[in-house]
């Protein structure tokens, strides 16, 4: 049969000779490689005291961001947690009342908005989905922790440090 | 005996039995480490700075591991493996010489807690003892992964005991004397006997990797196959006997090797080092060399695990006695030959 690439490579299985039926020379060989290694700088990155260089679109953690005088920039309208293939978001909204202008930008924000780390995928469709430029995912990797409701995420971690600090 | 020789037997006995645990004890760090190092890892490094107290910590989860004796084992025998394990283990190093006779303070002490003059039977004895440790253990777990791992251990070591006897039998041609003190005094200087019985070291060698149930004879323990192999039902620290028993018996048997092949406590130049330093200190330095023997060959032992795979059972079973055994025959005769002519001419 034509061989459909000239890739096919038909091996010739020899007996072994007397040197590699005696086992040594090649346990010679495999020590000498493992040796080589031993003195190999090793290749661990200790992780939390050292970190690997992230790549520029890392997606990590979700930060709620604030516009250019310090106000929240999420009105609650949803489409975050509608984009979202693994329905982790879920949120509350409110109406700003009079004197909160310096804190919300829009008139409707989110009272409440969670993000449940352990059903997040880090797809970043939500980042995608946000009409109001308010959700990127650039923030670390989301850190261990030993409770399920430790890794429901509240507005607390999620949002961006105010301007004035 | 005299007064201070019992005494100071008494405390060797002690000190001989710490270190043994201590160097168990760190040989498990070691091996982590070692490994990680063979493949470019770090290893344990977070107990205590480079992870020193990693063995203390492991010890410690071990003993809080819950105690479980499956229903349907054989309760007695079940716990009198693990001890047998490690009781033979211990044992061995009784009659290995750690340094040539030191003077204290007008007293002259051997540090050999006693010297036999069958030390070399007695070890066999020891080591063919441990395989008890394993098989009573497989059979009383009542489990046929065990049971199949102690059958294993039994027959494998049964097969490389012969070969490691007649693998002695030619060193024993040489030196005509079963006390290990007189073999490693005989090894004075750079007299090892490794020079004269290379052969001979090389397939003690390999039956003390299968003794000691070593990588790549780890047939008994063998994980793909046999889940755990004999200690697939044990837990807590009747688990962490069996593990330890593995290392001491590594030690126990790296000391053995350096006494009968690499010179003991001897090395080149220890007359002038002994003629400037005197009686006292200069055995302590022999100790230091034959521990330093004893930390290579440990880590030779590791060495090899992490390079070479496991055995095919079969295999494993050939090169005992189709290629060993021969070899070490060959080994008898030729070392008879050698030794006959070379004193026939004089030398
Ligand atoms: S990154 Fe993806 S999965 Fe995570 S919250 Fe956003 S949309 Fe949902
Ligand atoms: S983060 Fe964006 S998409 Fe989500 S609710 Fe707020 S404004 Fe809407």
């Amino acid at each position: 049969m034509e061989p459909l690439s000239n890739k096919r490579k038909v091996l010739e299985v020899k007996p072994l000779n007397f040197l590699e039926r005696a086992y040594l020379p090649a346990i010679v060989g495999g020590l000498s490689t493992t040796m080589k290694h031993f003195f190999k700088k090793p290749v661990t990155i200790s992780y939390p005291e050292e970190k690997r260089e992230f790549s520029e679109n890392f997606r990590g953690m979700h930060s709620l961001k604030r516009d250019e005088e310090g106000r929240e920039r999420c009105t609650a309208c949803g489409l975050c947690a509608l984009s979202c293939p693994a329905e982790a978001i879920t949120m509350t909204a409110a109406e700003r009342q009079k004197g909160e202008e310096h804190l919300y930008r829009e008139e409707k924000y989110a009272a409440v908005y969670e993000i449940n780390m352990l059903r997040c995928i880090f797809c970043g469709l939500c980042e995608e989905a946000c009409p109001k430029e308010a959700i990127y995912l650039d923030g670390d990797i989301v850190p261990a922790d030993y409770l399920r409701k430790d890794f429901i995420y509240g507005k607390d971690k999620l949002v961006e440090a105010p301007l004035n600090q | 005996m005299e007064t201070p020789q019992l005494i100071f037997s008494i405390v060797l006995i002690v000190v001989i039995f710490l270190i043994s645990l201590v160097v168990a004890m760190y040989s498990t760090y070691a091996e982590r480490k070692v490994a990680a190092f063979f493949q470019d890892r770090i290893g344990p490094n977070r107990a205590g700075p480079w992870g020193i107290l990693q063995p203390l910590a492991d010890g410690g989860k071990m003993f809080l591991k819950e105690e479980i004796i499956p229903t349907n084992a054989t309760g007695f025998l079940f716990i009198v493996g693990p001890s047998l394990a490690i009781l033979t283990a211990c044992i061995g190093s009784a009659v290995i010489p750690w340094g040539s006779a030191i003077q204290i303070g007008g007293h002259t002490f051997d540090l050999q807690v006693t010297d036999i003059n069958v030390g070399i039977l007695y070890i066999f004895g020891v080591v063919s003892l441990g395989v008890y440790g394993i098989m009573i253990g497989g059979w009383a777990s009542n489990n046929k992964y065990s049971l199949l791992g102690a059958i294993r251990a039994a027959s494998q070591n049964i097969s490389y005991e012969i070969s490691m006897g007649l693998s002695i039998i030619a060193l024993l041609m040489l030196t005509g004397t079963l006390s290990l003190k007189e073999i490693a005094e005989q090894q004075h200087s750079w007299h090892w006997n490794v020079i004269r019985q290379p052969l001979g070291f090389l397939l003690f060698l390999v039956c003390a990797f299968a003794e000691t149930n070593r990588s790549p004879f780890d047939l008994p323990e063998c994980e793909t196959e046999l889940v755990g192999g004999y200690h697939t039902e044990y837990s807590s620290m009747k688990l962490g006997f069996y593990l330890f028993a593995e290392y001491i018996n590594m030690f126990i048997s790296s000391a053995v090797m350096a006494t009968l092949y690499w010179g003991g406590y001897n090395y080149p130049g220890m007359d002038w080092v002994a003629a400037h330093t005197g009686p006292t200190v200069a055995p302590i330095i022999g100790v230091v060399v034959l521990f330093a023997k004893i930390f290579f060959s440990i880590f030779f032992f590791m060495w090899v695990r992490w390079t070479i795979p496991r055995f095919r059972y079969d295999q494993l079973m050939d090169l005992g006695w189709k290629i060993l055994i021969p070899l070490a025959i060959a080994n008898i005769v030729l070392t008879g030959v050698g030794s006959t002519l070379l004193t026939h001419f004089g030398y």
